[in-house]
Protein backbone atom coordinates (compact mmCIF):
# COMPACT_ATOMS: atom_id res chain seq x y z
CA UNK A 1 0.00 0.00 0.00
CA UNK A 2 2.50 2.60 0.83
CA UNK A 3 4.57 1.39 -2.05
CA UNK A 4 2.09 2.25 -4.17
CA UNK A 5 1.22 5.20 -2.40
CA UNK A 6 4.76 6.02 -2.83
CA UNK A 7 5.10 5.47 -6.88
CA UNK A 8 1.49 7.16 -7.62
CA UNK A 9 3.35 10.20 -5.58
CA UNK A 10 6.59 10.01 -8.05
CA UNK A 11 4.42 9.13 -11.29
CA UNK A 12 2.51 11.98 -10.74
CA UNK A 13 6.19 14.53 -9.91
CA UNK A 14 7.39 12.90 -13.13
CA UNK A 15 4.21 13.82 -14.90
CA UNK A 16 4.88 17.37 -13.15
CA UNK A 17 7.71 17.48 -13.47
CA UNK A 18 7.91 16.15 -17.71
CA UNK A 19 4.29 17.50 -18.87
CA UNK A 20 3.27 20.19 -17.06
CA UNK A 21 5.91 22.78 -17.01
CA UNK A 22 8.25 22.44 -20.01
CA UNK A 23 4.97 20.85 -21.73
CA UNK A 24 5.78 23.90 -24.10
CA UNK A 25 9.72 23.14 -24.53
CA UNK A 26 8.54 19.52 -25.50
CA UNK A 27 6.44 20.60 -28.11
CA UNK A 28 8.79 22.89 -29.46
CA UNK A 29 11.81 20.26 -29.43
CA UNK A 30 9.28 17.73 -31.05
CA UNK A 31 8.72 20.24 -33.92
CA UNK A 32 11.84 21.31 -34.55
CA UNK A 33 13.09 18.25 -34.89
CA UNK A 34 10.15 17.71 -37.43
CA UNK A 35 11.30 21.40 -39.14
CA UNK A 36 14.94 20.03 -39.41
CA UNK A 37 14.11 16.84 -40.91
CA UNK A 38 12.43 18.83 -43.70
CA UNK A 39 14.85 21.52 -43.68
CA UNK A 40 12.71 24.47 -42.11
CA UNK A 41 13.80 26.80 -40.22
CA UNK A 42 12.23 27.77 -36.69
CA UNK A 43 12.38 31.23 -35.27
CA UNK A 44 12.83 31.97 -32.13
CA UNK A 45 12.57 35.12 -29.59
CA UNK A 46 15.63 37.02 -29.50
CA UNK A 47 17.13 38.09 -26.07
CA UNK A 48 16.93 41.60 -25.79
CA UNK A 49 20.25 43.57 -25.11
CA UNK A 50 18.94 45.18 -21.92
CA UNK A 51 16.62 44.17 -18.76
CA UNK A 52 13.34 44.35 -19.04
CA UNK A 53 12.73 47.72 -16.69
CA UNK A 54 16.09 49.29 -17.98
CA UNK A 55 13.86 51.63 -20.74
CA UNK A 56 12.24 53.17 -16.85
CA UNK A 57 10.59 55.73 -16.69
CA UNK A 58 9.95 56.10 -20.29
CA UNK A 59 8.91 52.38 -20.64
CA UNK A 60 7.80 50.15 -17.96
CA UNK A 61 9.33 46.49 -17.18
CA UNK A 62 5.86 45.30 -17.35
CA UNK A 63 5.46 45.94 -20.76
CA UNK A 64 8.55 45.06 -21.88
CA UNK A 65 7.92 41.66 -20.17
CA UNK A 66 4.49 40.91 -21.80
CA UNK A 67 5.34 42.76 -24.65
CA UNK A 68 8.34 40.82 -25.10
CA UNK A 69 7.50 37.57 -23.94
CA UNK A 70 4.06 37.55 -24.54
CA UNK A 71 3.65 39.39 -27.89
CA UNK A 72 6.50 38.68 -29.88
CA UNK A 73 6.42 35.10 -28.74
CA UNK A 74 3.13 34.65 -29.97
CA UNK A 75 3.94 36.09 -33.66
CA UNK A 76 6.80 33.84 -33.87
CA UNK A 77 4.73 30.84 -32.59
CA UNK A 78 2.40 31.17 -34.69
CA UNK A 79 4.79 32.35 -37.70
CA UNK A 80 6.77 28.98 -37.32
CA UNK A 81 3.11 27.37 -37.51
CA UNK A 82 1.21 29.04 -41.48
CA UNK A 83 5.46 28.28 -42.25
CA UNK A 84 4.68 24.73 -41.41
CA UNK A 85 1.47 24.65 -43.08
CA UNK A 86 2.72 26.24 -46.07
CA UNK A 87 5.39 23.77 -46.39
CA UNK A 88 2.47 20.87 -46.33
CA UNK A 89 0.53 23.13 -48.47
CA UNK A 90 3.26 23.42 -51.30
CA UNK A 91 4.01 19.60 -50.90
CA UNK A 92 0.49 18.27 -51.32
CA UNK A 93 0.16 20.53 -53.91
CA UNK A 94 -3.11 23.01 -52.59
CA UNK A 95 -3.06 26.51 -54.09
CA UNK A 96 -5.84 27.40 -52.26
CA UNK A 97 -4.14 26.66 -48.72
CA UNK A 98 -1.08 28.21 -49.92
CA UNK A 99 -2.79 31.31 -50.93
CA UNK A 100 -5.11 31.51 -47.65
CA UNK A 101 -1.57 31.65 -45.68
CA UNK A 102 -0.74 34.44 -47.04
CA UNK A 103 -2.48 36.67 -44.43
CA UNK A 104 -1.19 34.88 -41.53
CA UNK A 105 2.49 35.18 -42.92
CA UNK A 106 2.40 38.40 -43.30
CA UNK A 107 0.94 39.02 -40.14
CA UNK A 108 2.85 37.24 -37.65
CA UNK A 109 6.14 37.25 -40.06
CA UNK A 110 5.51 40.89 -39.65
CA UNK A 111 4.92 40.96 -36.38
CA UNK A 112 8.46 38.77 -35.61
CA UNK A 113 10.76 41.43 -38.20
CA UNK A 114 8.58 44.65 -36.33
CA UNK A 115 9.56 43.71 -33.23
CA UNK A 116 13.30 42.51 -33.71
CA UNK A 117 13.80 45.98 -35.11
CA UNK A 118 12.00 47.61 -32.73
CA UNK A 119 14.37 46.07 -29.44
CA UNK A 120 17.26 46.95 -31.36
CA UNK A 121 15.82 50.34 -31.83
CA UNK A 122 16.20 50.87 -28.14
CA UNK A 123 18.00 51.36 -25.13
CA UNK A 124 18.58 52.51 -21.62
CA UNK A 125 19.47 55.84 -21.54
CA UNK A 126 22.91 55.86 -19.74
CA UNK A 127 24.10 53.28 -22.49
CA UNK A 128 23.15 56.02 -25.20
CA UNK A 129 19.91 55.83 -25.62
CA UNK A 130 18.14 59.19 -26.53
CA UNK A 131 21.61 60.78 -27.75
CA UNK A 132 20.90 61.87 -31.40
CA UNK A 133 22.85 60.42 -34.55
CA UNK A 134 26.17 61.81 -35.53
CA UNK A 135 27.61 61.24 -38.58
CA UNK A 136 26.06 60.89 -42.18
CA UNK A 137 22.91 59.19 -40.86
CA UNK A 138 22.24 62.97 -38.53
CA UNK A 139 23.54 64.66 -41.80
CA UNK A 140 21.46 63.22 -43.58
CA UNK A 141 18.46 63.81 -41.47
CA UNK A 142 19.15 67.45 -41.54
CA UNK A 143 19.22 67.35 -45.32
CA UNK A 144 15.87 65.40 -45.88
CA UNK A 145 13.75 67.19 -42.68
CA UNK A 146 15.38 70.27 -41.86
CA UNK A 147 16.58 69.02 -38.65
CA UNK A 148 16.59 66.50 -36.30
CA UNK A 149 13.80 68.58 -33.97
CA UNK A 150 11.31 68.25 -37.27
CA UNK A 151 12.13 64.38 -37.70
CA UNK A 152 11.06 63.77 -34.41
CA UNK A 153 7.86 66.37 -34.75
CA UNK A 154 7.03 64.50 -38.56
CA UNK A 155 6.65 60.79 -36.81
CA UNK A 156 5.07 62.15 -33.45
CA UNK A 157 2.41 63.59 -35.96
CA UNK A 158 2.07 60.75 -38.35
CA UNK A 159 2.38 58.00 -35.44
CA UNK A 160 -0.29 59.71 -33.70
CA UNK A 161 -2.64 60.24 -36.69
CA UNK A 162 -2.19 56.64 -37.79
CA UNK A 163 -6.04 55.02 -36.96
CA UNK A 164 -5.83 51.49 -34.76
CA UNK A 165 -2.82 49.22 -34.54
CA UNK A 166 0.17 49.72 -36.72
CA UNK A 167 4.19 51.11 -36.68
CA UNK A 168 5.59 54.31 -37.61
CA UNK A 169 8.68 54.60 -39.62
CA UNK A 170 11.96 56.33 -40.63
CA UNK A 171 13.20 54.17 -43.68
CA UNK A 172 15.98 54.74 -46.43
CA UNK A 173 14.75 54.32 -49.78
CA UNK A 174 18.11 52.55 -51.10
CA UNK A 175 16.71 53.24 -54.90
CA UNK A 176 16.20 57.43 -54.34
CA UNK A 177 18.77 57.48 -51.53
CA UNK A 178 16.97 59.60 -49.77
CA UNK A 179 15.07 58.90 -45.93
CA UNK A 180 11.51 58.41 -46.10
CA UNK A 181 8.70 58.82 -42.77
CA UNK A 182 6.01 56.39 -43.46
CA UNK A 183 3.51 53.89 -41.35
CA UNK A 184 2.39 50.83 -41.82
CA UNK A 185 -0.88 49.37 -40.50
CA UNK A 186 -1.17 46.58 -38.44
CA UNK A 187 1.96 44.12 -38.51
CA UNK A 188 3.06 45.52 -42.35
CA UNK A 189 6.68 45.48 -42.30
CA UNK A 190 8.09 48.34 -43.84
CA UNK A 191 8.47 46.66 -46.90
CA UNK A 192 5.19 46.45 -48.10
CA UNK A 193 5.40 50.53 -48.82
CA UNK A 194 7.98 49.90 -51.58
CA UNK A 195 10.50 46.94 -52.30
CA UNK A 196 14.08 49.23 -51.81
CA UNK A 197 12.63 50.64 -48.31
CA UNK A 198 15.15 49.95 -45.60
CA UNK A 199 14.02 50.33 -42.04
CA UNK A 200 16.35 52.39 -39.56
CA UNK A 201 13.69 53.25 -36.87
CA UNK A 202 10.30 51.43 -36.58
CA UNK A 203 7.92 52.27 -33.21
CA UNK A 204 5.40 50.17 -32.54
CA UNK A 205 2.10 51.83 -32.00
CA UNK A 206 -0.09 49.42 -31.17
CA UNK A 207 -1.96 50.03 -27.65
CA UNK A 208 -0.31 47.07 -26.60
CA UNK A 209 2.75 49.11 -27.12
CA UNK A 210 1.86 51.98 -24.67
CA UNK A 211 -1.56 51.19 -22.80
CA UNK A 212 -0.50 50.10 -18.79
CA UNK A 213 1.41 53.51 -18.66
CA UNK A 214 0.08 56.06 -20.62
CA UNK A 215 -3.42 54.81 -21.30
CA UNK A 216 -5.58 56.45 -23.99
CA UNK A 217 -2.30 59.29 -24.82
CA UNK A 218 -0.69 57.50 -27.25
CA UNK A 219 1.13 60.93 -28.09
CA UNK A 220 2.71 61.23 -24.54
CA UNK A 221 4.33 57.70 -25.38
CA UNK A 222 5.71 59.29 -28.75
CA UNK A 223 7.07 62.25 -26.92
CA UNK A 224 8.53 60.24 -24.62
CA UNK A 225 10.13 57.55 -26.63
CA UNK A 226 13.34 59.30 -28.26
CA UNK A 227 14.53 59.26 -24.61
CA UNK A 228 15.67 55.78 -25.61
CA UNK A 229 16.00 55.46 -28.87
CA UNK A 230 19.06 53.62 -30.17
CA UNK A 231 20.23 55.99 -32.84
CA UNK A 232 24.13 53.76 -32.70
CA UNK A 233 21.70 51.00 -34.11
CA UNK A 234 19.97 53.42 -36.99
CA UNK A 235 22.86 54.99 -38.22
CA UNK A 236 25.20 51.35 -38.81
CA UNK A 237 22.00 50.38 -40.58
CA UNK A 238 22.14 53.42 -42.68
CA UNK A 239 25.84 53.63 -43.17
CA UNK A 240 26.03 49.69 -44.26
CA UNK A 241 22.87 50.47 -47.02
CA UNK A 242 23.92 53.58 -48.14
CA UNK A 243 27.08 52.77 -49.22
CA UNK B 1 -9.25 48.87 -50.70
CA UNK B 2 -10.98 45.49 -49.89
CA UNK B 3 -10.23 45.74 -46.00
CA UNK B 4 -13.50 48.11 -46.01
CA UNK B 5 -15.13 45.10 -47.57
CA UNK B 6 -17.80 43.25 -46.14
CA UNK B 7 -15.89 40.02 -44.59
CA UNK B 8 -17.62 37.16 -43.44
CA UNK B 9 -15.74 34.75 -41.14
CA UNK B 10 -16.40 31.40 -42.09
CA UNK B 11 -14.24 28.81 -40.65
CA UNK B 12 -14.53 26.10 -43.94
CA UNK B 13 -10.88 24.96 -44.39
CA UNK B 14 -8.96 22.37 -42.51
CA UNK B 15 -6.69 24.48 -41.59
CA UNK B 16 -7.75 25.63 -38.12
CA UNK B 17 -7.87 29.72 -38.85
CA UNK B 18 -7.86 30.79 -35.65
CA UNK B 19 -4.61 29.62 -34.77
CA UNK B 20 -2.46 31.70 -36.70
CA UNK B 21 -4.13 34.90 -35.62
CA UNK B 22 -2.87 37.66 -32.96
CA UNK B 23 -5.46 36.36 -30.11
CA UNK B 24 -3.95 32.68 -30.26
CA UNK B 25 -1.29 32.31 -27.42
CA UNK B 26 -1.18 29.38 -25.18
CA UNK B 27 0.43 28.65 -22.01
CA UNK B 28 -0.42 31.88 -21.24
CA UNK B 29 -2.01 32.45 -17.52
CA UNK B 30 -3.10 35.94 -16.98
CA UNK B 31 -2.10 36.25 -12.99
CA UNK B 32 1.41 36.57 -13.21
CA UNK B 33 0.56 39.73 -14.95
CA UNK B 34 -1.85 41.53 -12.34
CA UNK B 35 -1.09 45.74 -11.84
CA UNK B 36 -2.29 47.75 -9.33
CA UNK B 37 -6.26 49.06 -10.09
CA UNK B 38 -5.90 51.61 -7.61
CA UNK B 39 -3.42 53.87 -10.19
CA UNK B 40 -5.65 57.26 -11.52
CA UNK B 41 -9.31 57.42 -11.52
CA UNK B 42 -10.75 59.50 -14.44
CA UNK B 43 -11.74 63.31 -12.86
CA UNK B 44 -11.91 64.84 -16.01
CA UNK B 45 -14.25 66.95 -17.61
CA UNK B 46 -15.44 67.76 -20.90
CA UNK B 47 -13.93 70.90 -21.40
CA UNK B 48 -16.90 71.97 -24.95
CA UNK B 49 -16.87 75.73 -23.78
CA UNK B 50 -15.75 76.78 -27.28
CA UNK B 51 -18.00 73.94 -29.31
CA UNK B 52 -21.60 74.71 -30.01
CA UNK B 53 -21.37 71.09 -28.83
CA UNK B 54 -24.03 68.85 -31.10
CA UNK B 55 -22.99 65.08 -30.04
CA UNK B 56 -23.40 64.61 -26.34
CA UNK B 57 -21.54 61.22 -24.73
CA UNK B 58 -24.25 59.11 -23.27
CA UNK B 59 -23.23 57.38 -20.47
CA UNK B 60 -23.56 53.73 -20.57
CA UNK B 61 -26.92 52.42 -19.74
CA UNK B 62 -25.48 50.79 -15.90
CA UNK B 63 -22.79 51.91 -13.23
CA UNK B 64 -19.44 52.43 -14.49
CA UNK B 65 -18.71 49.69 -11.92
CA UNK B 66 -21.77 47.53 -13.39
CA UNK B 67 -19.16 44.37 -15.17
CA UNK B 68 -16.99 43.83 -12.27
CA UNK B 69 -15.11 41.97 -11.88
CA UNK B 70 -15.20 40.77 -15.50
CA UNK B 71 -14.87 44.41 -17.00
CA UNK B 72 -13.56 46.34 -14.69
CA UNK B 73 -14.15 50.17 -13.49
CA UNK B 74 -11.03 51.60 -14.11
CA UNK B 75 -11.58 49.88 -18.10
CA UNK B 76 -14.49 51.60 -18.35
CA UNK B 77 -13.13 54.86 -16.94
CA UNK B 78 -10.61 54.71 -19.44
CA UNK B 79 -12.58 53.18 -22.33
CA UNK B 80 -15.91 55.32 -21.89
CA UNK B 81 -14.53 58.39 -19.99
CA UNK B 82 -11.28 58.54 -22.01
CA UNK B 83 -11.45 57.42 -25.62
CA UNK B 84 -15.32 57.29 -26.15
CA UNK B 85 -15.08 61.19 -24.97
CA UNK B 86 -12.55 62.06 -27.26
CA UNK B 87 -14.08 60.70 -30.78
CA UNK B 88 -17.44 62.45 -29.69
CA UNK B 89 -15.16 65.88 -28.85
CA UNK B 90 -13.33 65.48 -32.32
CA UNK B 91 -16.20 64.81 -33.99
CA UNK B 92 -17.92 68.07 -32.77
CA UNK B 93 -14.96 69.55 -33.25
CA UNK B 94 -14.18 68.55 -36.59
CA UNK B 95 -18.29 68.98 -38.07
CA UNK B 96 -18.91 72.31 -36.55
CA UNK B 97 -20.08 74.77 -39.03
CA UNK B 98 -19.28 71.98 -42.40
CA UNK B 99 -21.90 70.38 -44.26
CA UNK B 100 -21.76 67.47 -41.91
CA UNK B 101 -22.85 69.52 -38.76
CA UNK B 102 -27.06 69.14 -38.33
CA UNK B 103 -27.09 65.04 -38.99
CA UNK B 104 -27.96 62.36 -36.98
CA UNK B 105 -24.91 60.41 -35.53
CA UNK B 106 -25.72 57.82 -37.68
CA UNK B 107 -26.39 59.70 -40.58
CA UNK B 108 -22.91 61.35 -40.44
CA UNK B 109 -21.36 58.01 -40.22
CA UNK B 110 -22.78 56.57 -43.46
CA UNK B 111 -21.99 60.25 -45.49
CA UNK B 112 -18.67 60.43 -44.06
CA UNK B 113 -17.77 57.15 -45.12
CA UNK B 114 -18.75 58.57 -48.71
CA UNK B 115 -18.59 54.90 -50.21
CA UNK B 116 -15.48 53.88 -49.15
CA UNK B 117 -13.74 57.28 -49.79
CA UNK B 118 -13.71 58.33 -46.25
CA UNK B 119 -13.70 62.05 -45.44
CA UNK B 120 -12.12 63.00 -42.20
CA UNK B 121 -14.47 63.04 -39.84
CA UNK B 122 -15.40 59.43 -40.60
CA UNK B 123 -12.73 57.58 -37.79
CA UNK B 124 -14.23 59.36 -35.03
CA UNK B 125 -18.31 59.19 -35.95
CA UNK B 126 -17.91 55.34 -36.53
CA UNK B 127 -15.80 55.06 -33.42
CA UNK B 128 -18.71 57.24 -31.36
CA UNK B 129 -21.35 55.16 -32.60
CA UNK B 130 -19.62 52.04 -32.54
CA UNK B 131 -18.99 52.84 -28.66
CA UNK B 132 -22.43 53.87 -27.73
CA UNK B 133 -23.64 50.70 -29.50
CA UNK B 134 -21.16 48.71 -27.65
CA UNK B 135 -21.99 49.88 -24.32
CA UNK B 136 -25.81 48.99 -25.05
CA UNK B 137 -24.67 45.36 -26.25
CA UNK B 138 -23.63 44.69 -22.46
CA UNK B 139 -25.04 44.40 -19.17
CA UNK B 140 -24.36 43.62 -15.79
CA UNK B 141 -25.28 39.59 -15.54
CA UNK B 142 -25.68 38.97 -19.08
CA UNK B 143 -24.79 36.27 -21.20
CA UNK B 144 -26.55 32.77 -21.48
CA UNK B 145 -29.12 32.38 -24.61
CA UNK B 146 -31.59 34.07 -26.53
CA UNK B 147 -34.57 33.49 -26.92
CA UNK B 148 -37.49 33.84 -29.20
CA UNK B 149 -37.67 35.07 -32.64
CA UNK B 150 -33.58 35.85 -32.20
CA UNK B 151 -33.11 32.14 -30.81
CA UNK B 152 -35.06 30.79 -34.23
CA UNK B 153 -33.35 32.77 -36.74
CA UNK B 154 -29.62 31.91 -35.38
CA UNK B 155 -30.53 28.52 -35.47
CA UNK B 156 -31.83 28.75 -38.84
CA UNK B 157 -28.88 30.79 -40.06
CA UNK B 158 -25.85 29.03 -38.18
CA UNK B 159 -27.38 25.73 -37.56
CA UNK B 160 -27.36 26.31 -33.55
CA UNK B 161 -26.60 28.60 -31.19
CA UNK B 162 -23.48 26.67 -30.37
CA UNK B 163 -21.82 26.83 -33.68
CA UNK B 164 -23.22 30.88 -33.90
CA UNK B 165 -20.85 31.58 -30.80
CA UNK B 166 -18.05 30.13 -32.57
CA UNK B 167 -18.29 31.96 -35.70
CA UNK B 168 -18.61 35.00 -33.92
CA UNK B 169 -15.71 34.32 -31.54
CA UNK B 170 -13.58 33.33 -34.83
CA UNK B 171 -14.32 36.23 -36.31
CA UNK B 172 -13.15 38.26 -33.29
CA UNK B 173 -10.30 36.62 -32.33
CA UNK B 174 -8.67 36.79 -36.00
CA UNK B 175 -8.55 40.28 -35.96
CA UNK B 176 -5.03 41.10 -37.75
CA UNK B 177 -5.20 44.72 -35.61
CA UNK B 178 -8.14 46.90 -34.29
CA UNK B 179 -11.81 46.70 -35.17
CA UNK B 180 -15.30 44.86 -34.05
CA UNK B 181 -17.12 41.92 -34.59
CA UNK B 182 -20.63 42.17 -35.27
CA UNK B 183 -23.74 39.97 -35.41
CA UNK B 184 -25.78 41.98 -37.74
CA UNK B 185 -29.48 41.13 -40.02
CA UNK B 186 -28.45 41.26 -43.49
CA UNK B 187 -31.42 42.27 -45.54
CA UNK B 188 -31.87 40.76 -49.02
CA UNK B 189 -31.32 42.41 -52.35
CA UNK B 190 -32.46 40.18 -55.03
CA UNK B 191 -33.83 43.19 -56.58
CA UNK B 192 -31.58 43.82 -59.78
CA UNK B 193 -31.96 47.28 -61.87
CA UNK B 194 -35.55 47.79 -61.83
CA UNK B 195 -37.12 44.18 -61.45
CA UNK B 196 -38.49 44.09 -58.16
CA UNK B 197 -38.24 40.83 -56.25
CA UNK B 198 -42.48 39.78 -57.21
CA UNK B 199 -42.06 37.50 -53.65
CA UNK B 200 -39.97 39.03 -50.79
CA UNK B 201 -40.70 37.72 -47.80
CA UNK B 202 -39.03 38.27 -44.06
CA UNK B 203 -37.48 34.36 -45.27
CA UNK B 204 -35.05 36.01 -47.54
CA UNK B 205 -33.13 38.45 -44.50
CA UNK B 206 -30.43 36.57 -42.79
CA UNK B 207 -28.31 37.03 -39.43
CA UNK B 208 -24.84 37.02 -40.59
CA UNK B 209 -21.45 37.82 -38.44
CA UNK B 210 -18.57 40.19 -40.16
CA UNK B 211 -15.50 41.66 -38.35
CA UNK B 212 -14.47 45.19 -39.37
CA UNK B 213 -10.90 46.83 -39.31
CA UNK B 214 -10.44 50.27 -37.12
CA UNK B 215 -13.71 52.25 -37.11
CA UNK B 216 -15.67 50.91 -39.92
CA UNK B 217 -19.18 49.08 -39.33
CA UNK B 218 -21.75 47.41 -40.99
CA UNK B 219 -24.05 50.74 -41.27
CA UNK B 220 -21.95 51.96 -44.29
CA UNK B 221 -22.93 48.94 -46.00
CA UNK B 222 -26.23 50.08 -46.42
CA UNK B 223 -29.00 46.55 -45.84
CA UNK B 224 -26.48 45.76 -43.07
CA UNK B 225 -28.48 46.00 -39.38
CA UNK B 226 -26.15 45.84 -36.24
CA UNK B 227 -27.58 43.27 -33.66
CA UNK B 228 -24.48 42.94 -31.61
CA UNK B 229 -20.70 44.30 -31.62
CA UNK B 230 -17.86 43.50 -28.93
CA UNK B 231 -14.76 45.96 -29.57
CA UNK B 232 -11.54 44.11 -29.94
CA UNK B 233 -9.11 47.17 -29.98
CA UNK B 234 -7.01 46.53 -27.05
CA UNK B 235 -8.14 49.18 -25.30
CA UNK B 236 -11.24 47.02 -24.34
CA UNK B 237 -9.79 43.94 -22.77
CA UNK B 238 -6.21 45.17 -21.80
CA UNK B 239 -6.49 46.05 -18.30
CA UNK B 240 -8.36 43.42 -17.34
CA UNK B 241 -7.10 40.77 -19.95
CA UNK B 242 -3.30 41.92 -21.07
CA UNK B 243 -3.17 39.91 -24.42
CA UNK B 244 -5.84 37.06 -23.37
CA UNK B 245 -8.47 38.72 -26.33
CA UNK B 246 -9.41 35.33 -26.35
CA UNK B 247 -10.32 34.83 -23.07
CA UNK B 248 -11.97 38.44 -22.73
CA UNK B 249 -14.40 37.06 -26.21
CA UNK B 250 -15.63 33.97 -24.27
CA UNK B 251 -16.00 35.87 -21.39
CA UNK B 252 -18.20 38.78 -23.15
CA UNK B 253 -20.51 35.85 -24.48
CA UNK B 254 -20.92 34.24 -21.43
CA UNK B 255 -21.13 36.73 -19.05
CA UNK B 256 -22.18 40.23 -20.42
CA UNK B 257 -24.00 39.89 -23.63
CA UNK B 258 -27.21 41.48 -23.50
CA UNK B 259 -29.32 39.30 -25.41
CA UNK B 260 -32.86 41.48 -24.53
CA UNK B 261 -30.67 44.55 -25.96
CA UNK B 262 -30.17 42.14 -29.68
CA UNK B 263 -33.33 40.70 -29.17
CA UNK B 264 -34.79 44.41 -29.35
CA UNK B 265 -32.49 45.53 -32.33
CA UNK B 266 -33.76 42.84 -34.54
CA UNK B 267 -37.19 44.05 -33.93
CA UNK B 268 -35.93 47.66 -34.61
CA UNK B 269 -34.44 46.22 -38.51
CA UNK B 270 -37.51 44.05 -39.18
CA UNK B 271 -39.50 47.20 -38.57
CA UNK B 272 -37.07 49.54 -40.07
CA UNK B 273 -36.24 47.32 -43.28
CA UNK B 274 -40.66 46.75 -43.54
CA UNK B 275 -40.80 50.92 -43.22
CA UNK B 276 -38.36 51.43 -46.47
CA UNK B 277 -40.17 48.71 -48.52
CA UNK B 278 -43.50 50.37 -48.28
CA UNK B 279 -41.51 53.72 -48.86
CA UNK B 280 -40.02 51.99 -51.88
CA UNK B 281 -43.61 50.67 -53.14
CA UNK B 282 -45.03 54.02 -52.58
CA UNK B 283 -42.38 55.72 -54.76
CA UNK B 284 -43.43 53.13 -57.31
CA UNK B 285 -46.65 53.88 -57.63
CA UNK B 286 -46.32 57.55 -57.71
CA UNK B 287 -44.31 56.96 -60.68
CA UNK B 288 -46.35 54.59 -62.06
CA UNK B 289 -49.11 56.75 -61.69
CA UNK B 290 -47.30 59.91 -63.37
CA UNK B 291 -46.33 58.29 -66.75
CA UNK B 292 -47.20 61.75 -68.55
CA UNK B 293 -44.63 64.09 -66.26
CA UNK B 294 -41.92 61.14 -66.51
CA UNK B 295 -42.28 60.64 -70.39
CA UNK B 296 -42.13 64.58 -70.82
CA UNK B 297 -38.90 64.41 -69.27
CA UNK B 298 -37.00 63.55 -71.40
CA UNK B 299 -38.39 64.96 -74.44
CA UNK B 300 -37.30 68.56 -72.99
CA UNK B 301 -34.05 67.19 -72.64
CA UNK B 302 -34.47 66.52 -76.58
CA UNK B 303 -35.59 69.83 -77.40
CA UNK B 304 -32.63 71.30 -75.02
CA UNK B 305 -29.73 69.23 -77.20
FE1 LIG C 1 4.03 45.26 -30.40
FE1 LIG D 1 -13.03 50.98 -27.89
Amino acid sequence: MAARALLSRRTLASVLRNDAKPLRVGFAAAAAATHSRRGLHVYTLPDLDYDYGALEPVISGEIMQLHHQKHHQTYITNYNKALEQLQSSIAKPDSSAVVKLQSAIKFNGGGHINHSIFWKNLAPAREGGGEPPKGSLGWAIDTHFGSFEALIQKVNAEGAALQGSGWVWLGLDKELKRLVVETTPNQDPLVTKGPNLVPLLGIDVWEHAYYLQYKNVRPDYLKNIWKVINWKYASEVYEKESS
Amino acid sequence: MNLLLPSTASSSSSLSPSALFPCYSHGFSSSSFKFSKKESRCTRKAKRTEITAKFELKPPPYPLNALEPIMSQETLEYHWGKHHRTYVDNLNRQIDGTDLDGNSLEDTVVISYNKGDILPAFNNAAQAWNHDFFWESMKPGGGGKPSGDLLKLIERDFGSFEKFLDEFKTAASTQFGSGWAWLAYKESRLDVGNAVNPLRSDEDNKLVVVKTPNAVNPLVWNYYHPLLTIDIWEHAYFIDFQNGCRNYISVFMDKLVSWEAVSLRLEQAKARIMEREEEAERKRREEEEKPTISKATPELWTQNE
